[in-house]
């Protein structure tokens, strides 16, 4: 406990040669509260910054190939680049789908009703199940001869099974079994944090459901959602346990977690693996910067509940 | 393909558990069953994928049909020696409990300077906290394993220690920022009025009020590490695997294995990680994660 303790006022900071000085920088909010945030900046500095910048200058030193031979040997090769596109086409629609599914769904728990906090703690079992148990699940449950080809088959909807494992489709189930309890417990919090009477008042003046949602809940949830949508977007824009397993990681899910663990780990090109990652980190920071961006734009003010 | 009935095929059919009864019953509209609707292909998804795999668990073999043929609790004390789960779960809770002590430790203090502290560059430091959380595992783990392997930590407890405190120490400090925000400083103040030093401000004034809080993070944080995936993956050796890693290398070599014990370990895990999140569920309200309660 006694490390709660700000550490003394030696060191770091010289001595401020007046007082003045001091309280001029006290009014400022600069005082020694802020040594405090040294332990945690000396950690973040050593395990995530430094890690980071020794990785991109690594990516700029390959063995062969000059400055950028690392990326240009990504770039250049046409099945490593096709990992980013298979990546979008496996993160953008699970991002879509659990937040597109977690509004109406959280819309509609708003009210109370018997079973609900059943309901709740049901969302929140998957988040348990983990990576391999949900993999193994997949496979044994979708797969040819799983319950639901069997379901299928006995109801007659379909001839020969439906091949959904080792496959983009297991994946992407996977994302949203994974996800989708996640986006809902985001959702679900902000829409409370959205006070009823908003909505009430605008019924009193006529507003249908519709126009309710339209002009009142949407806009206001509408920050949330894109929180909401960039943490969904972050989880599966880095699957990879899963890509591996119920996928087809050399093939139709090579996402770039895989390009990128396989070069750096299986085939010890650190160099380029690097590269791959700090391409990925891009990648990354752009889409929440659109997300962002476009977040800035929106009404940040109350939404009149608990927020 | 025949197969006898079971209540899996009725369980397409009836309507699902979890949908509203009695009160509205018959004027749901169609919006309605349909977000229901949805709701319930969801369940019976995830209820397929975990029945599936526990009642495979508990089988003697089951390469077709609705069931296995026979049931055993054997593959459960096979994969324990198998598998060599004491050690691993010896090396599992270990790491969590380092992780979430260090980043207590490290966590609260700053958080505390965030919340109370209004200071030029502070948009700076939080970015540097927030970064690690936005960055996919994998992007920064392969140049951090890399400096592991350089310094000859990868492999061993402490890389991989170090390795996931580096999302859980911003994690820490991200739920604990709006907790210290709602502490009212005044009571420092009358604290520090009264002639407490900052030793006993903190020990006897912010701890205790701190401590729900602090719980709440470190359980949270708990969870987190116990499913950490990637970064133990990257940097985790032989004798440093935690249970998920140990699972994942299971099924890749997987050639001898049976998949029957792979998934009494995988249920192990599961169990575990149940355990865990209803600890936490306790203590912490999952919809007000964001939303800050007003208390």
């Amino acid at each position: 406990m006694s490390a709660l303790a700000p550490p003394g006022p030696e060191a770091t900071r010289p001595a401020p040669p007046r007082n003045a000085l001091r309280h001029r920088l006290a009014e400022r909010g600069v005082d020694r509260t802020l040594l405090l945030l040294v332990p945690g900046l000396l950690a973040s500095a050593a395990l995530f910054c430094y890690p980071f910048l020794y990785g991109l200058q690594i990516s700029f030193q390959p063995k062969t190939g000059g400055f950028f031979g690392s990326y240009r040997a990504f770039f250049g090769n046409s099945f490593a680049v096709g990992s980013i596109g298979i990546t979008f086409k496996l993160a953008l629609p699970a991002a879509i789908i659990n937040v597109g599914a977690a509004v109406p769904i959280s819309y509609r728990m708003r009210k109370e009703f018997r079973g609900k906090r059943l309901l709740l703690a049901l969302l929140v079992v998957p988040i348990t199940l983990g990576t391999v148990l949900t993999a193994e699940g997949i496979v044994e449950f979708f797969g040819p001869v799983g319950w639901f080809n069997q379901t299928l088959h006995a109801l007659g909807l379909a001839a020969s099974p439906v091949k959904l494992t080792y496959d983009y489709w297991g994946v992407l189930l996977s994302l949203i079994i994974s996800g989708f309890p996640f986006a809902f417990l985001l959702t679900n919090s902000y829409l409370s944090g959205i006070h009823p009477a908003l909505e009430r008042a605008a019924a009193t003046l006529g507003a249908d459901w519709r126009q309710r949602f339209r002009h009142i809940t949407f806009p206001l949830l509408l920050p949330g959602l894109m929180t909401t949508f960039c943490l969904t977007f972050v989880l599966a824009f880095a699957v990879f346990p899963s890509a591996m397993m119920v996928g087809d990681p050399d093939g139709r899910t090579h996402v770039i977690s895989v390009e990128a663990y396989e070069t750096a780990l299986e085939h010890f090109n650190y160099s380029e693996g690097s590269a791959i990652a700090m391409v990925m980190t891009a990648l990354m920071l752009a889409v929440v910067g659109v997300a962002m961006g476009l977040r800035s734009r929106l009404y940040r003010g109350s939404t009149g509940g608990k927020g | 393909m025949t197969v006898q009935a079971t209540p899996a095929t009725s369980a397409t059919k009836v309507p699902p558990p979890t949908a509203p009864r009695a009160r509205r019953g018959i004027t749901l509209r169609p919006g309605a069953w349909l977000v229901w609707g949805v709701l319930a292909v969801f369940f019976l998804g995830v209820f397929g994928v975990v029945g599936s795999v526990v009642l495979d668990s508990f089988g003697q073999t089951w390469f077709s049909g609705w069931a296995p043929h026979g049931y055993t609790t054997s593959w459960y004390g096979k994969a324990w020696s198998e598998f060599n789960l004491g050690q691993v779960m010896t090396v599992t809770i270990e790491v969590s409990v380092l992780v979430v002590a260090i980043s207590l430790l490290v966590g609260v203090p700053a958080a505390y300077a965030l919340a109370r502290r209004d200071f030029p560059g502070k948009r700076v430091v939080s970015t540097i906290f927030v970064l690690p959380i936005l960055v996919p595992p994998i992007a920064y783990g392969i140049p951090l394993a890399t400096v592991l392997y350089k310094v000859h930590l990868a492999g061993s407890l402490t890389g991989v220690v170090l390795a996931n405190l580096v999302p859980s120490i911003p994690f820490v400090i991200f739920t604990m920022t709006p907790f210290i925000e709602q502490l009212d400083p005044r009571l420092e103040a009358a604290a520090r009025m009264c002639g407490a030093s900052t030793r006993s401000v903190f020990l006897r004034v912010l701890g205790p009020l701190l401590l729900p809080g602090m719980l709440a993070a470190g359980i949270l944080v708990l969870v987190r590490t116990f499913g950490m995936f990637e970064l133990t993956f990257l940097t985790s050796g032989p004798d440093s695997q935690t249970l998920i890693v140990a699972l994942f290398s299971a099924v890749f070599s997987a050639g001898i294995r049976s998949p029957q014990s792979i998934d009494a370990m995988a249920v192990v895990y599961t169990a575990s990680m149940a355990v865990l999140l209803l600890v936490a569920l306790r203590f912490v309200n999952p919809t007000q994660l964001v939303a800050r309660s007003s208390n």
